[in-house]
């Protein structure tokens, strides 16, 4: 997925900007100029002066483009920096690879959310099911292989190295 | 030992997964391993999976890792030809030549330097930090501009937490594990693994046929190659190591280097990218040589020479040892023992690895549409193994995002990565000195060393910007005259 350097920029410009500021609500050490906020504050102004370069480019990018597109006619202008605001990967294209990619975070967000309810081994074998699956292996084979995988992840690691993987519903078994 | 060889050199030849995936995935095992092992076992699956890298390279012309891909269309070119078990042979003995030749630098230099930098305080400690960083914007693959974002970026996570000098939360918003500072394992293996995963369904890759050729006699007639040209493996060598040195870069651009070298003083220039065997001699051992070379900053400052080190640091800090000088006089037995794993890493390299050719052919079946939804879940276990919390794997997903994005739009993600890393160790000394020179910024420059890295640190910055600014003058008396 790319953006024009503008709106990287504009971004950045932003984020420094609520940063430095929050950044000037930390307490200094008495008698000194400088704190724990100085530091935040070199980085946010050094993050202001690239989000204003990335700006400049991406706008001129944009005209030049333009330009030349207005000139030439043609369509293939080859230009490092990308002249349209954002564009979107192939996946974006596609329905079924649209699913899968947004498929990753929500799968780990609900992990983050519920393991500690439901446990590692069924939200294991439920999110490999569904990433394997939608990825081109066949049902009945994708929950094999999420199965297995699952077992050796907490052999290895709940038994062997001795993470505690969190139970979950399956505590009265596990122990 | 011997595990670790085999699943580099398995990641390393998967088109797709890089050897530093591999490493950020091997971290959750180093975490329950004591020193000597873990990097023992860090030091073997990257070797593995650097040379690795070369076989898809050579049979698909797809490099199995960043490292290859600066020869991997010459690899090809010779598979074309029929000669794809001399373009891996070479790969194999130039890969482990290399690998010994970083090894004796590494342990030549190191403990010169150490001796060296025992004497240094926080200012020139300071400077190095700063040097460090520059460097890896300056060297970075894309533009400066963008290095530098991904810099701060990285500075800036590194400033989330309890902060040192005044021990005031920042960034934390009230989260106490947000106070702790962002742990930096999770975040490496969110920006090299879970990025790779998102790249990968972005753009998913068809199942490459594999060229139907004998590989047999993988040695035959290498000893003539080698002789031939053993003036470009030590070329190779030597830029492979200092390449590994600079921070930030790491064995990546030293093969590009030694590549473009390569062709450059070549006699038969015009046969480079038509299935020539003296580029592949260069570059593979270039990007082994830069590995070894990448741990000597490592080991004696503490400044990550490349991104994989950049984990090992991190897993040495987790294991309660600074690298830097002191190590050297406290735990030489440590600093040995790192060298003779490069060694023996190296040397091991040879015969697995002509396993690893001999299998190829089976390692490229495995079908990766599985494996990704596999390594996604090791990340998420991995991540939570560290600090059993699920703060981590947000850490992750957010990171891996984050690198993913950055990747998409062309901004670096190695100088994140040194930011992230040194963003303490360059604020911990900048804080202290500042108190120690009561606020007197000139003391940063009043002892020698501090005073010659500084300029140094100052003439990486400003130096390009004069040769712009005289470029653009130039430009304009140009445009006068015409």
């Amino acid at each position: 997925m790319g953006f024009n350097d503008a709106l990287i920029g504009l971004a950045l410009v932003i984020f420094a900007i609520a940063e430095i500021a929050y950044s000037a609500t930390f307490p200094s050490l008495h008698g000194q100029a400088y704190g724990p906020s100085l530091f935040p504050t070199i980085i946010g102004c050094g993050l202001i002066a690239c989000g204003l370069v990335l700006i400049f480019r991406g706008l001129r990018a944009r005209s030049q483009h333009a330009r030349l597109a207005q000139s030439t006619q043609s369509e293939s202008i080859e230009s490092l920096d990308n002249p349209v605001w954002v564009q979107l990967g192939q996946w974006a294209h596609n329905p079924a690879s649209r699913v899968n990619m947004l498929l990753v975070p929500v799968l780990l967000v609900a992990y983050i959310l519920l393991s500690d309810s439901i446990g590692f081994i069924p939200l294991s074998v439920a999110i490999l099911t569904v990433l394997l699956f939608r990825l081109g292996s066949s049902l009945l084979s994708s929950l094999l292989i999420a199965i297995v995988v699952t077992l050796v992840l907490q052999l290895l690691f709940a038994k062997v190295l001795l993470v505690p993987l969190p139970s979950g519903l399956l505590l009265p078994w596990l122990g | 030992m011997l595990a670790s060889a085999i699943f580099g050199l398995f990641v390393g030849s998967i088109p797709g997964l890089t050897a530093t995936m591999a490493a950020a995935l091997l971290i959750p095992f180093t975490f329950f391993m004591d020193p000597v092992p873990a990097i023992a076992a860090i030091v073997t699956t990257v070797a593995m999976a650097i040379f690795a890298g070369d076989i898809p390279g050579a049979l698909l012309r797809i490099p199995g890792t960043p490292a290859s891909a600066a020869y991997c269309d010459e690899a090809y070119a010779m598979t074309r030809k029929g000669k794809v078990a001399t373009a891996l042979g070479v790969s194999l003995v130039c890969a482990a030549i290399g690998g010994v030749f970083g090894s004796a630098i590494l342990a030549m230099t190191a403990p010169v330097l150490a001796e060296f930098a025992i004497k240094f305080s926080s200012y020139e400690y300071f400077w190095l930090a700063c040097l460090g960083l520059s460097c890896a914007v300056v060297v970075s693959t894309g533009s400066t501009l963008k290095g530098l974002v991904s810099l701060l970026i990285g500075l800036f996570i590194s400033t989330i937490g309890i902060d040192i000098t005044a021990g005031h939360p920042r960034f934390a918003f009230g989260n106490p594990e947000m106070m702790g500072g962002i742990s930096f394992i999770p975040a490496m293996i969110g920006m090299f693994a879970i990025s790779e995963v998102l790249r990968f369904i972005a753009a998913p890759h068809k199942q490459e046929s594999i060229p139907q050729q004998p590989i047999k006699n993988v040695f035959r007639g290498l000893g003539g190659i080698i002789s031939t040209y053993k003036l470009n493996v030590m070329r190779g060598g030597v830029i492979g190591a200092v390449v590994g040195i600079l921070p930030g870069a790491g064995s990546d651009i030293a093969a590009w280097i030694a590549y473009a070298m390569s062709k450059r003083f070549s006699k038969n220039r015009d046969k480079f990218g038509s299935g020539h065997v003296e580029g592949l001699v260069d570059a593979g051992t270039a990007n082994n040589a830069g590995l070894a070379g990448a741990w000597v900053p490592a080991l004696v400052f503490g400044i990550p020479g490349d991104s994989i080190t950049a984990i090992v640091i991190g897993v040495l800090y987790m294991k309660g040892m600074n690298p830097g000088p002191t190590v050297f006089m406290q735990q030489p037995e440590l600093i040995h023992a790192v060298f003779i794993v490069f060694f023996l890493a190296n040397l091991a390299l040879l015969p697995l690895g002509f396993i690893a050719i001999r299998l190829s052919r089976t390692i490229l079946l495995v079908p990766r549409h599985v494996l990704i939804p596999i390594i996604l879940m090791f990340c998420v276990v991995g991540s939570f193994a560290i600090n059993n919390t699920v703060f981590g794997i947000s850490v992750m997903l957010i990171m891996g995002i984050l690198a993913y994005l950055m990747e998409e739009n062309g901004f670096p993600v190695a100088p994140t990565i040194l930011g992230i890393v040194l963003g303490t160790m360059l604020e911990d000394n900048f804080m202290s000195s500042m108190i120690k020179a009561d606020g007197q910024f000139t003391e940063f420059f009043s002892r020698p060393i501090a005073a010659v890295l500084g300029v140094l640190v100052i003439l990486i910055w400003t130096l390009p910007l004069l040769r712009f600014l005289l470029s653009s003058i130039r430009g304009e008396k140009t445009r006068f005259t015409n």
